[in-house]
């Protein structure tokens, strides 16, 4: 694969100040990027300069410094736009996470266009948080969950997906890239099979924004959500992306300041996108942050970042399957860089304590896909999840430490 | 190999997670409890039959980590046979070990061969593995009818 200019990894790493940690006396090896990424450099000067230099409200002070705020939160949700392909800045929501970008649709939208007996379509490979929301609007007002199955290499079976997709659907809801398999869904082809229908989708690209280029007017979902901190931002902000015409029509969230245009006691009138959705006072430094994040994911690039992970995944899976008694789980065949396995009867907590000695960062558990285990009929699973500032090396290190691990438990 | 793991993961705890003792469903026990750290999954029932004030028999089943299933099946070998009040005082000498701090020594006499289980408390994010089974013994033979978690 090409990756254009030379790839320098070591160049990359020396952007992360955290990269030169050591744990236990070991270099860290973080292999948890699923779970949250590292910051660069210039998020966390971006963030401290801020708070020592530029704190300020936005949109409602009249001095300079809360201008300059206003200014800069803007752009940034300018940037963000641009960063997947909307049409409109008013079409980005700024919430917490994917979390609650996905409540936030299940709320608003559902409960004002859903009703009793309606079905919901997911997939069996969704994230908890990509379940629960409509379980609750279930209890709420009587929708229906329907799960469309997936094969033993962790894809979705297209087929069954369309079968499902009666006229009782009236609402999609699936996952970009899975974050215990690591599969990335045909979402393009996922979200033109329901508009055939003319059912909205919304995509759950908390593992997908940080690792592949994402337009969603080439999608043409109607909702698209993710996280900044999995993309090199800070925790405690999200976006949701939702098409002008379903987010004009859908009811506000919360109510409070900034969401209002007037209040009498008596009657108040909602603001415009994307302020009616943003009731209070939004984590300023939280979106100025994910701005630098990505100013500087733009700035290696997207498909350098894709091509370069392939590798590494080519890598990985290869060492990895070298080890007696490594299953690896999820093995579609459009993948993203993360490795989740099982290794002979060892469980995945004991093999997080042995890798954590070694300096070894990795998620041991269920990862917020209890149904994807139960599919697979593992209790658990080690999961190595990479990212671009990941080297070979470190997979020798992670290969190394697990054959420590079946020396334990031989 | 790294010395800590060396010394928490002992062959007798290995040789435990790999053959538990009394690991088995007890259709006539008098007593069960059930254990559940729903973040990491470990997943246990302890079951007792008492005959009057002694421990006649004890078993769990269940799935978790090596950690949990040793201490699990260590527990139901040393608390087969003793009373109410033995098992309840070697609960709480097995809560001080896990849970002391670390490097602090601590009087292995009281605790018998469990006293392998010492270097846990080294892992402060394993201790709750390996005190799930305690709890649970100790939800069996004093039921308050709260969930069992250690986490
Ligand atoms: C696929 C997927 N969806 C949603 C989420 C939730 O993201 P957050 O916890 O940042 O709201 C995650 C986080 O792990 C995820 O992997």
């Amino acid at each position: 694969m090409d990756l254009g200019t030379p790839w320098d990894v070591e160049k990359i790493r020396a952007d992360f100040p955290i990269l030169k940690e050591q744990v236990y006396g070991k270099p860290l090896v973080y292999l948890d990027n699923a779970a949250t990424t590292q910051k660069p450099q210039a998020v966390i000067d971006t963030l401290t300069h801020y708070y020592a230099a530029e704190n300020a409200n936005i949109h409602r002070g009249i001095f300079c410094l809360s201008e300059q705020a206003t200014k800069r939160f803007k752009s940034a949700r300018h940037k963000i736009q641009e960063f997947i392909g909307a049409g409109s800045d008013k079409e980005i929501i700024f919430v917490r996470g994917a979390t609650e970008a996905i409540n936030l649709v299940a709320q608003c939208y559902g409960r004002a266009f859903l009703k009793k007996g309606d079905e919901v379509l997911i997939t069996h490979m969704e994230h908890h948080s990509n379940i629960v929301p409509w379980q609750i609007l279930a209890g709420e007002i009587g929708i229906k969950l329907k799960v469309a199955p997936i094969n033993d290499r962790g894809e979705l079976i297209l087929e069954e997906f369309k079968a499902l997709l009666t006229s009782k659907v009236k609402f999609v809801s699936v996952v970009h890239v899975s974050n215990a398999l690591g599969t990335i869904n045909p979402v393009k082809e996922v979200v033109r099979l329901a508009h055939e229908k003319n059912i909205p989708v919304l995509i759950d690209g908390a593992q997908a924004v940080a690792h592949t280029s994402v337009s969603v007017r080439e999608l043409d979902c109607d909702f698209y959500v993710f996280s900044g901190h999995k993309l090199f931002g800070p925790t405690g902000i999200g976006v949701l992306y939702g098409k002008r015409e379903l987010l004009e029509k859908m009811p506000p969230y919360q109510g409070g300041g900034d969401m209002i245009r007037s209040v009498t006691f008596e009657k108040t009138t909602y603001n415009e996108l994307p302020y009616k959705f943003e009731a209070g006072t939004p984590h300023i430094a939280g979106v100025i942050g994910l701005g630098a994040a990505i100013d500087y994911v733009q700035s290696i690039g997207l498909s350098r970042i894709e091509a370069y992970e392939q590798q590494l995944l080519q890598y990985g899976t290869q060492k990895l399957q070298e080890i007696p008694g490594l299953r690896i789980i999820g093995i579609a065949r459009q993948k993203s860089a993360i490795l989740s396995f099982v290794l002979g009867e060892a469980h995945a907590h004991d093999i997080g304590t042995i890798l954590d000695r070694q300096g070894i960062a990795i998620r041991a558990g269920h990862h917020c896909a209890m149904p994807v285990m139960r599919r697979f009929n593992v209790p658990a699973t080690t999961r190595a999840s990479l990212a671009f500032y990941n080297t070979r090396q470190e997979i020798d290190r992670l290969a190394e430490a697990l054959r420590e691990v079946t020396e334990v438990f031989r | 190999m790294n010395g800590d793991i060396r010394e928490l993961y002992q062959q007798m705890i290995i040789d435990h997670n790999k053959n538990p003792k009394n690991f088995r469903p007890m259709p006539d026990a008098g007593r069960v409890a059930e254990g559940y750290n729903p973040l990491c999954g470990d997943h246990f029932k302890v079951y007792l039959k008492l005959e009057g004030d002694v421990i006649r028999d004890i078993s769990f089943d269940g799935s978790g980590c090596a950690i949990s299933k040793s201490s699990a099946s260590m527990m139901t070998a040393a608390l087969k046979g003793k009373t109410r009040e033995e098992a309840r005082a070697l609960f709480e000498e097995v809560r001080k070990m896990l849970s002391r701090e670390i490097g602090k020594p601590f009087d292995a006499t009281k605790v018998g061969k469990l006293a392998i289980l010492a270097g846990v408390c080294e892992f402060p994010s394993r201790v709750k593995c390996a005190s799930l089974a305690w709890h649970t013994m100790l939800e069996a033979l004093e039921p308050t009818g709260k969930q069992v978690s250690t986490e």
